[in-house]
Parts: structure tokens; sequence; C-alpha cells
């Protein structure tokens, strides 16, 4: 019999994706998947999607799933939480839900150290409502809400959220990853898997940040996208751990 | 159990507590912090009790929307501005049919307003108060021994009916001493078992607690839903107080603390051989339209007292319709009126009707 | 209009406790509602609360009837009990006309100008101080108040602050006791001379 070497996972449900093509979200689904199957945690976990371009995110995890209004993914999660802390609950949060309306969410959440994961996928747009300026857009990215691009004086910094989080004394793992290439991709998989692992371990609150593609908003092939991230949103958004407390006895 | 003399803010947390509610969540703002402060140390020596203090009204209201997706019986309570701002979670809870219970101890407003006693928040508790046509069943106590009751009452409710529940007190309820009772408490485990539940997948398919409906029809449809529950609400929950309504010729209508004042008023008038009665609505929504409509066959007058400028008097009018004139009596400010204050607006109202005689 | 029904007289009696904070003016409206619940009167008491009380002045009131209570608010009190000078200055005008006011004599350095009233007036520190300690004043204050108005007895006033202060000791039941029946005794006194 022929060796299976490619399936999909048990956590993703058998369905098409509906994001545009070269988008970021389904690799990034695929992955939390994966994860979720490996640590063998699908039957108690439980997602919390955003507002946003995965708001439908319940078409694909096949998980429990309790959707929460625009930002506040991660009080209703630490409901969830506290109410059940037998449950692995993770949020999927764009930039503008988990750092613009939900700021203050997210950071007392970080800072209460919930037991709690946090997916923050990054593209810099509001991708959903049409490709309006995000509090994570770079100075002089053109959007459909700066289109002379984003000038400080008028619309304020890029926002560096996991560095701020990195502050909180409850978070205990943030970590910043992309997934532009097969490397990129191995190692934001490896970062999801730790990120679960802290709250299995009990440890506290555990994000990860990943840079994604959204060729439609930035009016960029694929290819172009990818390029876009390894050679200019990293300047912003440097890649790698910004923190990790799990070894010193949190 | 013995009589105990308990601040209005205490007893609805140990009212809630009874009532098998192991989740509470809220931010601090008067005239309710004893309601977080009860919470948190009543909480304390519980094991399966859940107290946050939260970063704002989103997010307390928030957390409760997640604990109730597992369950657990969840509270939070505010006062005025702070239930504004619990508006949006409270339409996304009645959007995704999740029990829950919210505390409004209403001040004056609009605004920042004052932390007086008011009854301006009836219009936002009675119409949905936040985006999308939903309602929300309201209880309005009117003593001590009635936020017992209704408090335990308003975690029925909810879940009974997957809805929100109000219980819609103000500053004066919420800091007044009264002695009360309290009935045996409820063990959480013992509460009927809710098959909706999000508690991981294990031997079953997976749940989805959403309040999103992108196709129009299906939207249509679920609110359509709404509405059969709604008016099943309405026919069976309606629930008000008659007080010595026997013979009367004229009525008050008055509610919560208003409706306190208000009996001393009918006493008052009572005494000085005037026949009125006072017709007290406990639940706001549903409003006891029948029941108040069925009164004007023998009363043709009716005085609204309201501690606002006439929300209630809306309702009352759309009851009574053309069977009796409706009159209006209000303090907006958080000046409580005295039971004399309002016996004079009965005397003299009764005196220009000829009711009097 | 004239009254047609003989109006049947309803004990109801509505006290304001007033001063600033330290001097247990929450504890006396306390005391009286608890005691009044205990003789299975009809009670209900309201303290001033949120900003009101930052400035470091308190009052409650307390009303204890026969009948429900209607508002627990006293515009007209039949009693203000008045620990210090703001306080009566805030609540002389309000007090019912053949209300009693009791005054901290120790404290409050000017005399009530209605004439409609009637003033007791108790040097509540000093009698507390006698007997051990100043802090013991509101108990004095409030065997005075129950012994002059009969809202209810000194028996189940002394009852209710033993079971209040219970985890306290018989030390203090024995320091309150004394207090209160002071505060009794003084104004049996004044109502003798």
């Amino acid at each position: 019999m022929a060796k299976q070497i490619f399936k999909r996972p048990e956590a993703l449900k058998d369905a098409i994706f509906h994001y545009c093509p070269g988008c970021g979200h389904s690799i990034i689904h695929r992955l939390t998947a994966e994860v979720i199957d490996e640590l063998g945690i699908r039957e108690r976990t439980v997602g919390v999607p955003p507002a946003g371009c995965a708001v439908l995110a319940y078409n694909y995890f096949d998980v429990d799933m309790g959707e929460a209004p625009h930002g506040r993914a991660l009080a209703v999660a630490t409901g969830i939480k506290r109410a059940r802390p037998d449950l692995i609950v993770f949020t999927y949060q764009g930039d503008g839900d988990i750092a613009a309306i939900g700021t203050a969410e997210t950071i007392h959440a970080a800072n209460r150290g919930e037991r709690l994961t946090a997916i923050f996928v990054n593209n810099g747009v509001y991708g959903m409502t049409g490709g309006q300026m995000a509090p994570t857009t770079l100075i002089g990215q053109t959007t459909t809400t700066t289109q002379r691009g984003r000038a400080p004086l008028r619309d304020g910094y890029p926002l560096d959220l996991s560095q701020m989080l990195g502050v909180a004394a409850g978070s205990v793992y943030v970590a910043r990853t992309s997934v532009t290439s097969p490397k990129s991709i191995l190692k934001t998989k490896k970062a999801i898997k730790k990120a679960f692992q802290v709250q299995m371990n009990d440890l506290g609150f555990a994000l990860v940040e990943i840079l994604s593609q959204c060729p439609t908003n930035w009016k960029l092939s694929s290819v172009d996208s990818c390029k876009r991230i390894e050679e200019e949103v990293v300047k912003s958004y440097p890649l790698g751990v910004i923190k990790d407390t799990t070894g010193k006895g949190h | 159990m013995a009589k105990q003399l308990m601040r209005g803010s205490h007893v609805i947390g140990e009212a809630a507590t009874r009532a098998g509610c192991r989740f509470y969540a809220g931010y601090p703002i008067t005239p309710q912090n004893e309601i977080p402060e009860y919470m948190s140390e009543r909480f304390a020596d519980l094991e399966d009790a859940t107290f946050i203090q939260a970063e704002s009204e989103l997010a307390a209201i928030n957390m409760v929307m997640g604990a109730s997706m597992t369950g657990v019986r969840a509270m939070t309570s505010s006062s005025s501005p702070g239930i504004s701002l619990k508006l949006e979670g409270i339409s996304y809870i009645a959007g995704m049919e999740l029990p829950a219970v919210i505390v409004n101890i209403m001040r004056g407003g609009p605004g920042l307003g004052n932390i007086a006693p008011s009854q301006q928040d009836y219009f936002q508790a009675t119409r949905g108060g936040g985006h999308g046509g939903y309602r929300t069943i309201v209880l309005a106590p009117h003593s001590g021994q009635e936020l017992v009751t209704l408090t335990m009452k308003a975690f029925d409710l909810a879940d009974s009916y997957r809805t929100p529940v109000i219980l819609l007190g103000d500053g004066l309820m919420g800091q007044m001493m009264e002695p009360v009772s309290f009935p045996d408490p409820i063990d959480p485990s013992k509460l009927p078992k809710k098959d909706w539940v999000l508690n991981g997948t294990k031997g079953r398919d997976t749940r989805l607690i959403a309040s999103l409906h992108l196709d129009p029809v299906e939207m249509e449809q679920f609110n359509w839903k709404l509405a059969r529950k709604y008016a099943a609400i309405s026919e069976r929950e309606a629930q008000h107080e008659s007080y010595l309504l026997d013979g009367a010729r004229f009525a008050v209508v008055a509610f919560g603390t208003a409706a306190r004042i208000a009996k001393g008023a009918v006493n008052r008038a009572r005494e000085a051989g005037l026949e009125v009665g006072l017709f007290r609505p406990v639940t706001l929504w549903p409003f006891p339209e029948k029941e108040l409509r069925a009164l004007t066959r023998t009363v043709k007058h009716i005085l609204v007292f309201e501690m606002n400028l006439g929300q209630m008097l809306e309702d009352v009018k759309i009851s009574v319709g053309e069977q009796a004139s409706v009159h209006f009596h209000g303090r907006p400010g958080g000046v409580i009126s005295t039971p004399h204050e309002v016996e004079n607006v009965i005397k003299k109202l009764m005196y220009k009707y000829e009711l009097d005689k | 209009m004239t009254s047609k029904t003989q109006k049947t007289t309803i004990a109801k009696a509505k006290t304001i406790f007033s001063g600033f904070g330290g001097q247990g003016v929450l504890m006396m409206g306390y005391v009286l509602a608890t005691s009044g619940m205990n003789e299975n009167k009809h009670v209900t008491y309201l303290p001033s609360y949120g900003a009101e009380v930052r400035g470091g002045t308190a009052n409650c009131t307390v009303t204890v009837s026969d009948e429900p209570i209607a508002s627990p608010v006293a515009s007209f009190p039949d009693s203000a009990v008045l620990m210090n000078t703001p306080s009566l200055i805030r609540f002389e005008g309000g007090v019912k006309s053949g209300g009693t006011v009791f005054l901290n004599s120790d404290l409050v350095d000017v005399r009530p100008k209605r004439r409609d009233i009637e003033v007791v007036s108790i040097p509540v520190n000093s009698i507390a101080g006698r007997l051990g300690s100043t802090r013991g004043a509101n108990m004095v204050m409030i065997g005075a108040l129950v012994q002059q108005t009969g809202l209810v007895s000194l028996k189940s006033v002394i009852q209710s602050v033993k079971s209040i202060f219970q985890k306290k000791g018989s030390k203090v039941h024995k320091m309150n006791t004394l207090a209160i029946k002071e505060g009794a005794a003084f104004v049996d006194a004044l109502s003798g001379s």
C-alpha cells in the first residue's frame, strides 16, 4: 500500500478556503490545525475567531468555536478559559482586531497572564473592509485611507504590539514569524506549537505574530507580496523571539 | 432563615451566588461598586467560581459572554454610562442566544450625569439598547427582598430563554439596607444540563456559537426565530403587582424606587378617603400590557410616575390606548420625590376630574 | 379636601445621623436599623454614597416603622443626630417641626436657631472619654437617642451592638454596654431636672 505523505489535519474541516489567492491565512490555518493534531488537543480546544477576513475561520477549524465582537477575542477567551480551565483556548486575530480596536483587551489579557494562545496575523491592512490603514501599516504605505502614503504626523506611527506585549509581566512567550517560504513556515509552526504548549503547561500568556501577505489589498502578485515582507516589512517588524521565559520557572 | 440587614448591592451578589452564578466580571462605577466588591470576596471561598475585575466595561461583558459559552451562570453589573459601553456585548449575547444577567444600578444622565438614583435608562433597557432589534428581559425590583427573588429569577429566565436579562435598579436600591432573607443556595451542578455549550468536541460534532449570518435569508430566519422567542416571553413572563386597586377609580403606575414612593402616596391618599391604587410593573419588558389594559374597565384616569421625563409612559399609553386618560409626573435629576409630593399630584388630578366625590 | 376616614397613627420615625468620618456615624444608623429589625419592625438604612462621602463627612438616614416603608429618604426627619458643627448647619433646617435634634455638645459650638424643635445636648465625647475612650462617643449617643425617642428598646440596642461587635470580645461588649447606658442615663437626668 502506498504511504500517505500528505493529508488534511483532523483539526481542519473538509472545506475550501474562501481566502484570496496568495493570502497567508490559509497557510496559518493549516499550521494551527497541524499543531492541534500533533498535541492531541483537538477534542478539548476552543477557538475564538475575530471580526475581519478570518471571521469565517469556524468554517475551517474542526474544533468548538465561539465568536467574539471586533477586538474582544481575548476578553471572550478569558471568560471561556477561566470558566473551563481544562479547555485549550486560542484566539485568531488580525492586526486591526488585536492592535487597534482590541488593544486594551489584548494588553490586559497578556498582563493578567491569561493561559491563552493568541495567533496574531499581521498583514498591515484592514483586508475584509477593503484595504484601509491598519495600526501596523508601514510609514509611506498606501492604503485606501492613506492614498498618498501613511504620514506619521497625520496618521500616526506603526504600532509594534508584540514588543509592547513583551513588556507585560504576564506574557511568557511572544514571537514574530512569517509564512513567505518553506523555512519560515516551519519556524512559524514551531512557534505556534510552543505558544500552545505554554498554555498546556499553565505558564501564562503566549502570542505568535505572523507577518502575512495580502496580495489583493497590496495590489502585488503573490511572489512580490512575499518579497515585500522579506525585504521591507521585516525592517519595521524584525522576526524572532521577542520574549521567552518558559525556562525561567515562570 | 433569619432576616439580615443588608445593602442592596450585597443582596444582589448573595442572591446571584445562591442562584448558582459562578462567574462575575465587572468594572468599578458608582453607585454599584459594592457588587464587584462583594463578588470578589464571596467567590474567594468557592472553588468553582471566578471573579475578574476587568480592565473595562467592554472586557467585562465579553468575559461574561465567553463564560456563558461554557454553560456557567454568569453575571456582570454596572451603572448607566457603563451599561452604554456594554451594549455592544449585550447585542452579541442576544444574537448568540446566550444566557447572561446584567445588573444596571441606574444613575442620572445623559453623559456622566450624577450618581443619584434615576430611572432614565428605561428606554435603553426595554428597547434592547444596542443595535440589531433584539430584546432583553427587564426586571425592576422595588425592595430588598425583591432584589433576592428577582436576581435569582433573572438567572432562571436567562437560562430558559437563552437571552440576556437586565436587573434594573437605581442608586437607592443599590445602596439602601433592608432586612432580607435568602432561600437555600442552588448547587450549580444540579442545574439542568445545557446541550449547546462549548466544552470540546469529544464524542460529538463541533459546535459554533456565533451571531454572524451572512446569507440574508438565514439572517431573516434567525430574526423570525428571535421574534417567536420574544412573543413567547411576552405571553408568559409579564409580571406586575396590584396594590389597593380593588374599587379604585384612579391608578398610579410606577416601577422600582418610584413605585415605593407611589405606595406611600397611595397610602396617604387612601387615608384621605380617595379611591386610588398602584399598578406596579415588575417586568418592564415584557410590559404587563394586557393586565394594565384590563384595569381600564374600572379606572379611567392613570398617573404615570417615573424618575425621568416619561419613558414607561409610552408603554402605558400603548397598553391602555383610548380606554383611559394618562397623566404624568416625573423627576429627572436624582431628586427623590416624597410620597407627599406624589400624593398632591394624585389629589389635584382626582379633584380636577371629579374622582374625589 | 376633608378626610373622611379616621387616620390611624402609624408609628414611623426617620432619623438622620451626620458627622465626620471616624465618629461612627454610619455605625449608629446601622445599630438603630438592626435593633428595629430585631424588634420585627420595618426598617430602612440609607447611607450617603459616592463623591459625597469622599470629603470626610458621613451621613445616613434610618427609618423605623410599624408599616412598610415607602421612601427611605427623609426630607423632614423626626430626629437628627448631629455630631459636629457642619452637620448642624446642614441638617437643622430640615428637621420636622416638633422634632428633636441630638447634639454632640463637645464638638458643636453653635446653638440651633430654630425654636420649634427640641434640642438635646450631650457631651458624648467627654462621657465616652471618662469611660475609657472617646471612640465610644457614638455608643453614648445611640443610648441617648433611643432613651429619648423610644424608637427601639435600650435592651435591643445593647443586644444588636453585642452581635455586631461579636468578634471583638467581651471587653468591648462591656465597654459598649456601659456607654449606651451612660447615654441613656444622661437623658434621664436631663428630663428629671
